[in-house]
């Protein structure tokens, strides 16, 4: 292994925390060292308050002792056992005797009942990696890694398996360490955010305040940049919008597919907001919120970031430098977000980490809990 | 035995000869398994000073002579070696002039076949399915037992049946360790090669010949059958 130094330092509450850097910044790495599957010259592990490895103490647990799950990007599922003994894998390997009603809540968490018995060399790639997911959490562990999990996917199985894992988020009370270099899914998965740069932790926090501040921005491409907000649904109309409530007023979008009462979280591309210091009339946008500029950066180049307050939510919006200067933006100033209903993508709302109540019952158990 | 066709055909010596054949070459693969995988999987994922030393003598027998490799074998394991001697006492077990002899000698011919065919399995399995088993919980042990061993299942069969073809063809260091002695040690080319000293033998050795070329084949297609029904099991196919 190549000289790298790591540090890294941060905490993994329950819900997704998301792993974010570019290649070669260490994520996987980290995982690697974190699971036990390389061992790291000098450093120190630790999850909750059991040490996995210190080399100065000389401490390093092997892998089946560290009680993580892993999920690999190519899913790895054992091409010699049927979709139901890979689950079971772990009860059997740990002397254990499986709980049937366990193994049944993860299958239909996962929705993989129609494959237990078929073999891995005939399930679709998203398949592949729900039963992955699967496998990993029947082996309880207190901590759930998934390296890059969507990473061998196309667009369309991304799209189907996303929202199995915003349940998995949702259900399931180990706290799940989500490694990607993509904002998307970052975007509609994270609850926190861990920004990784050359082996170093540069950011760490909420996934709302790390995607909604100019400062970070531009790490994640100006094109991908935008915040995320939560909203409830209020009400599905017949021309095919679906309206939603959030803190500053209600948002119009393409008809989504949650009901109403479900909370969501819709991603909003910092490209696609219109800024307006007045409220705009006659206009095509059916989405204005009013809202104060909290910060404002501007770019090398023609653009600049406004940070929008809205409500208790915060949005980020690129428009010119020139625009800027001239709408006076800064610190304090009252300012409308327009957005169009058609600009926001399927692909960017998804169920949000605000359980119903119902799901918070129907909550996975695990090890210790 | 003696009513029956085959028998009646190839006549009493070389029928002898053939069952003979069969047996030393079954005990020959069965024995050597244990040590061949054991050794293959050594050889793919060991890392240890004197490895290359190991895989060399492992090949030995395969670039050797095998009269030289059988003259080898007598001076070790015939009546006055030591090995020989400690194994005649400890054990009681007799490989001078025996049927056993013939069998070390088909093992230890075969024993590279066997070790080559089992180590490229080894080294085409996925490191990392061994990995993802290991955090789901499984010691080393049962990684092996559980994964690589089902997963090398193609290999470690090809490399049985290429050790038993090889021990049914075993001639040179058969008959330099324990002879040509009908019924004990005259294995099937043993057989063909009397049969071709004696005036009017060859009609018997042509018969062997035909039986050979026949076991060689069979040999070869239940090889490709059973490694391919192995693979589908497993999902590589």
């Amino acid at each position: 292994m190549g000289a790298f130094a790591l540090e890294a330092a941060f905490d993994a509450p329950p819900g997704v925390t998301a792993l974010f850097g570019h290649s070669g910044a260490g994520k996987t790495t980290i995982v690697n060292a974190v699971a036990g599957l390389i061992r790291p010259e000098a450093g120190r592990i630790v999850l909750g308050e059991r040490v996995l490895f210190d080399r100065a103490a000389g401490i390093a647990l092997p892998p089946p002792r560290r009680r993580i799950g892993m999920v690999f990007q190519e899913g790895r599922l054992f091409p010699h056992m049927s979709v139901r003994a890979n689950l079971g894998y772990a009860a059997r390997a740990t002397g254990r005797r499986p709980d049937p009603a366990e193994e049944a809540r993860v299958v239909e968490m996962l929705g993989i009942g129609d494959l237990l018995s078929r073999r891995p060399a005939r399930l679709s790639g998203g398949e592949k990696q729900r039963v992955a997911i699967g496998r990993a959490l029947l082996s309880r562990p207190d901590l759930l890694v998934m390296d890059e999990p969507l990473a061998s996917l196309d667009t369309a199985r991304k799209e189907e398996i996303l929202p199995w894992l915003e349940r998995l988020r949702d259900e399931v009370r180990v706290p799940i360490l989500y490694v990607s270099h993509a904002v998307e899914e970052v975007a509609r998965l994270a609850t926190s955010l861990v920004l990784l740069r050359d082996g170093r932790v540069e950011q760490a926090g909420p996934v709302e305040a790390l995607l909604a501040d100019p400062a970070i921005a531009p790490r994640f491409g100006m094109r991908e940049a935008g915040a995320v907000l939560t909203g409830t649904v209020t009400a599905h109309h017949p021309d095919g919008l679906s309206e939603i409530a959030v803190s500053a007023g209600a948002l119009l979008l393409p008809q989504v597919p949650h009901a109403p009462g479900s909370s969501i979280r819709i991603r909003i591309e910092a490209q696609d907001i219109i800024l307006s210091r007045g409220r705009p009339e006659g206009l095509s946008a059916l989405n204005i919120l009013p809202g104060e500029v909290s910060a404002v950066r501007m770019g090398e180049g023609p653009g600049a970031l406004v940070q929008l307050r809205c409500g208790a939510d915060l949005l980020l919006a690129r428009i010119t430098r020139r625009s800027a200067e001239a709408l006076a933006l800064a610190p304090g100033v009252a300012c409308h977000a327009v957005l169009k209903s058609v600009a926001v993508a399927r692909a960017d709302v998804g169920g949000s980490g605000v359980a119903p109540a119902d799901a918070v019952a129907r909550g996975i158990e695990t090890r210790g809990d | 035995m003696g009513g029956w066709l085959p028998s009646a055909w190839l006549g009493h010596d070389a029928w002898q000869a053939l069952v003979l054949s069969l047996k030393v070459a079954t005990w020959a693969t069965l024995l050597s398994l244990p040590a061949g995988l054991a050794v293959a999987v050594l050889l793919a994922r060991g890392r240890f000073p004197g490895r290359q030393l190991l895989n060399g003598i492992v090949h030995l027998p395969l670039v050797l002579p095998p009269v030289v490799t059988g003259y080898l074998l007598l001076l070790s394991f015939g009546r006055r070696g030591w090995p020989g001697t400690w194994l005649e006492e400890t054990f009681g077990i007799v490989f001078a002039f025996r049927w056993t002899g013939a069998a070390l000698a088909a093992a230890i011919m075969g024993f590279p076949l066997m070790v080559r065919a089992i180590r490229l399995s080894v080294e085409a399995v996925d490191r990392r399915l061994e990995e993802a088993a290991s955090t789901l919980g499984a010691s080393r042990v049962r990684v092996f037992l559980t994964v690589t061993l089902p997963l090398i299942l193609p290999g470690v069969v090809a490399g049985a049946i290429l050790s038993f073809a090889r021990g049914l063809g075993e001639f040179g260091a058969t008959i330099t360790f324990v002879s040509n002695i009908p019924g004990e040690t005259q294995t099937l080319p043993s057989a063909i090669y009397a049969f071709l000293q004696v005036p009017g033998g060859e009609t018997s050795a042509l018969r062997l010949v035909a039986v050979s070329i026949v076991i060689a084949m069979a040999a070869l297609l239940a090889s490709e059958v059973l490694a391919r029904a192995v693979a589908r099991r497993i999902g590589q196919e």
